[in-house]
């Protein structure tokens, strides 16, 4: 039985590399198109992203990503496709900053009070969605899509002088009410900048992801919709309900995104707030499989990737060419799964097939002995 | 056409090996086995889809080897698959030109020759009616006839008749001896022995990937043909002690379930559904299919809100009772549909096994999953239940239909149901696993186990029941006496043809079995709509 459980593991292993080999060939491709030589490049990023202070940017970049592809692959794991996380996120962490600038209380209340307010701003975000989804049949990637422009402008609206907004003293910069000092989380005091704290959390919360999916019944409910729904109806399950909790829990995870930001770095929301998480999410949970650790790996991987992109760009590469790269990832990952999993699947039953007849052919030796 | 000490490996193993069946010309040649013992792997090879590692194959006297189907369509042999390979919202003509363009046109030629070959061997195929429009053995039809416009001389038929009713497999044959009549070649895999020996000219019964033997349907019983096909003495359906009791286990009271057309038109799917089954009893629902019996399921499992009635499980009423309670109160199901309804397919044994049961022990304790135990008990059904699996990790996808059926009857009957739905428990599945199966039913049957059993298998129907309905559009119009009732008076009542109690020729009433089945049932609803 051990074999195929290792087979499954190298299977499982195969489909990324395979993707991230074939992406560094056609981004080789690409920039020997452009006339530069593509193996020094590689040689660039890789000798500049195992730098010190390179290592804490990627961690505290991974810190981020991993959450944002966490709250994407709970959706994946139902089947559900949200697009959301980007506005879920954004406007969790602009109500958290209000909320955290608006008060000031000891750190111990404050930050927790900071994080349910985010998570639950972006449930409620995100439980729209499910909500129009499981009432009036509005596909979640649409209305996700949708919401996530509606978040942008509710943040622009609010993010005004005289509503949440606040004009710092120089007067060139709007932005919420800065978090008091004792908001601010714990960092890792290494050299030569920070381990943002959060990282903490982003761990916990993964744990928490893999527990509740592979040891809860509700985990097994949640796997059971995503892996058929007809299957999970006839079983017991309400699918609806299911349907409407996922997007909560996915808008809530999403809700924690903005968290590393805001509460190690930022410490306030304005119009430079990070963008686009949410999509980066889409393509590390696609990359990781939904893994946890597999979505751990794909954030590090995005975060060397900016990282060492920056370092190109001075020398006298296009910063361009780490989209080509993190698309054709995406691309190649997408195919190569199918690819691997179809194949799996029929390994897999061409060998039960194998070895029941093998069994079959030893019994029927056996019986015509005794016959 | 000759096969000759074919042998197919897989790695490490031999699925097929010295198969020797020849096949004459203008014959209907069949090919029985259990699944699982190596026709689909056969047919693959004689239909180009795998190649042999030894063997030989020869069409009329040349040697030929197969690299795709297209090679063997080129060679005349065409496959006519059990599941229909057909597009609803074409015309029967775009379906059969489909990717044979060339051939003929896609116009008027195309419905020319569609219409000769119709004729010629009396399909009675309309070119330009929607497939949607068709009945699943006009369906069959124009599959067959897509693999004749092709230009097939033999036909392989894989299963044809697991859809069909009685009165629908007759005419196929008739179709079928057309097809020999003017010389065409029919391969015919089948798992009901009676039909193959009704059709067939030569039967070859091939036994755990090897021919063991041909029989001549003029001197072979099913009994004997079966007992050549699983190599021992074979059990039938037939349970004839009654233990039906006084004590109604599910009471379904004037059920009534409306669904929505397309284009707006409310209309009744089942009308006036009133039935009892006692601890003990199993009671059979003969129709053909389309006629409410899945919606009847889905009502009684909870997955369909009624419109009115009332469904009562051992006294406590049911009727607004989520699924997931019903099936903690001892609601047990064999799907109709087992992919879609019975198994996560791409997940491993002991998660299927936790299917369906996730809040019952041995699967989880409180919100938590107990996995040790789950899979404990997985490998404990695999034993009992003779899943022929080499494993509990493997995907419900790698195993065969038969052993995944095992698997579903082994976990339903873990949980001490009260009650089984029994949705075509035996579809698609070998002899064996047949066998084996209707045992289960039938002992728990004998422990006070109430069954609603839904069939499209007339035998398994009157051999297991002690009462049967007939339903159709929706209502239940007739009942019958498995005792005295034959298939073939039953297959009328389906077709709507009989309403009220069928009585049995002749010697009826004689059977002191009869009593238990008609006193009990409500025969209220038999009919009176007629």
């Amino acid at each position: 039985m051990k074999k195929f459980d290792k087979e499954r593991l190298l299977l499982g292993i195969a489909a990324p590399v395979l993707a991230i080999v074939v992406a560094f060939l056609v981004t080789a491709l690409v920039l020997a198109a452009t006339g530069k030589e593509p193996f020094s490049a590689f040689g660039i990023m890789f000798d500049y992203g195992v730098k010190s202070d390179s290592q804490v940017y990627i961690l505290n970049k991974a810190t981020t990503y991993y959450l944002a592809g966490l709250a994407v692959a709970v959706g994946f794991r139902m089947n559900l496709f949200n697009i959301g996380v980007d506005g879920q996120y954004r406007l969790a962490a602009f109500f958290a900053a209000a909320v955290g600038g608006a008060l000031t209380l000891p750190g111990a209340l404050q930050i927790p009070l900071i994080i349910l307010t985010a998570m639950i701003v972006g449930a409620m975000w995100a439980g729209i969605a499910g909500v129009l989804k499981v009432t009036r049949g509005v596909s979640e990637v649409v209305s996700t899509i949708m919401l996530n422009a509606i978040a942008t402008a509710i943040i622009g609206y609010l993010l005004q002088q005289g509503r949440l907004g606040h004009l710092d003293e120089a007067g060139t910069k709007i932005s919420t009410t800065p978090l008091p000092e004792s908001s601010h989380f714990f960092e890792f005091p290494t050299t030569p900048t920070p381990v943002w704290g959060f990282i903490v959390v982003a761990v916990v919360a993964g744990i928490a992801y893999w527990f509740t999916l592979s040891r809860t019944r509700f985990g097994f409910d949640l796997r059971t919709v995503g892996q058929s729904g007809s299957a999970a109806e006839a079983s017991g399950v309400n699918v609806k309900k299911m349907v409407v909790t996922s997007m909560l829990i996915s808008g809530a995870v999403a809700g924690l995104v903005g968290m590393p930001t805001l509460l190690n770095d930022s410490y306030e929301y304005s119009g430079d707030f990070p963008i686009g998480i949410g999509f980066t999410g889409i393509a590390i949970a696609l990359l990781g499989r939904n893994h946890p650790i597999g979505i751990a790996l794909g954030a590090l991987l995005w975060g060397f990737l900016e990282r060492g992109t920056g370092k190109l760009e001075f020398e006298g590469y296009d910063k361009e060419i780490v989209g080509v790269i993190q698309g054709v990832i995406v691309l190649c990952v997408v195919i190569a799964y199918e690819v691997v999993r179809r194949y799996g699947l029929k390994r897999q039953q061409s060998k039960v097939g194998a070895e029941l007849a093998a069994q079959a052919a030893r019994n029927s030796d056996q019986q015509e002995v005794s016959a | 056409m000759e096969l000759r000490g074919i042998t197919k490996r897989f790695p490490g193993v031999v699925a097929n090996h010295d198969i020797d069946i020849t096949v004459r010309r203008g014959t209907v040649h069949a090919l029985v086995g259990e699944n699982g013992a190596g026709k689909s792997t056969l047919m693959k090879i004689l239909y180009g889809m795998q190649k042999p590692d030894e063997g030989t194959i020869a069409v009329d006297g040349e040697q030929v080897s197969f690299h795709n189907p297209g090679d063997a369509i080129a060679r005349g042999i065409g496959m006519v698959h059990q599941h229909f390979m057909l597009a609803d919202y074409l015309t029967v003509l775009e379906n059969v030109v489909l990717g044979s363009e060339k051939l003929y046109g896609i116009g008027d030629r195309a419905r020319a020759r569609i219409k000769e070959i119709s004729d010629a061997y009396g399909l009675g195929v309309r070119p330009d009616v929607m497939v949607e429009d068709l009945g699943v053995a006009d369906r069959q039809r124009v599959e067959i006839l897509k693999v004749l416009y092709r230009g097939a001389r033999t036909l392989i038929l894989d299963e044809p008749t697991a859809v069909l009713v009685p009165q629908e497999v007759d005419a196929l044959f008739d179709n079928l001896r057309e097809l020999k009549a003017e010389g065409l070649t029919v391969i015919f895999i089948s798992h009901k022995l009676g039909e193959v020996l009704s059709v067939a000219d030569e039967i070859t019964v091939i036994r755990r990937g090897t021919t063991v033997g041909t029989a001549d349907p003029a001197n072979t019983t099913p009994k004997q043909l079966a007992e050549l096909m699983v190599g021992s003495e074979l059990p039938s359906p037939e349970t004839r002690e009654s233990t039906v009791t006084d004590t109604p286990m599910l009471t379904v009271d004037d059920l009534r379930l409306t669904a929505t057309d397309p284009d707006g038109v409310v209309r009744a799917v089942l009308d006036g559904i009133t039935f009892t089954i006692h601890k003990g009893e199993v009671l059979g629902i003969a129709g053909v299919e389309g006629n409410g019996q899945s919606e009847l399921v889905d009502a009684i499992m909870g997955m369909r809100h009624l419109d009115t009635g009332v469904l009562t499980l051992d006294g406590a009423d049911i009727s607004r009772t989520p699924t997931r309670k019903r099936r903690e109160d001892g609601m047990a199901v064999i799907p109709e549909d087992r992919h879609r309804h019975g198994l996560l397919l791409e997940a491993p044994l002991w998660e299927n096994r936790i299917l369906g049961h996730v809040t019952e022990r041995p699967n989880s304790k409180g919100a938590f999953l107990d996995l040790k135990a789950a899979r404990a008990d997985t490998e404990r059904i695999v034993r009992e239940y003779d899943v022929r699996t080499p494993g509990i990790e493997v995907t419900a996808a790698s195993l065969s239909g038969g052993n995944q059926q095992k698997l579903i009857v082994g976990r339903e009957m873990s949980h001490a149901p009260k009650l089984l739905i029994a949705a075509h428990p035996t579809r698609g599945v070998d002899v064996g696993a047949q066998a084996q199966i209707w045992d289960q039913i039938r002992e728990a049957r004998r422990e006070g186990l109430a069954v609603l059993l839904i069939s499209a298998d007339l035998d398994e129907l009157i051999g297991l029941s002690d009462t049967l309905r007939v339903m159709y559009r929706g209502r239940l119009v007739a009942d019958a006496d498995p005792a005295t009732i034959t298939p073939e008076e039953l297959g009328s009542a389906m077709t709507g043809a009989a309403s009220g109690h069928l009585e049995a020729p002749a010697e009826s009433g004689t059977d002191a079995e009869s009593g238990p089945d008609t006193a009990d049932t409500d025969p209220r609803d038999g009919g009176e709509d007629r």
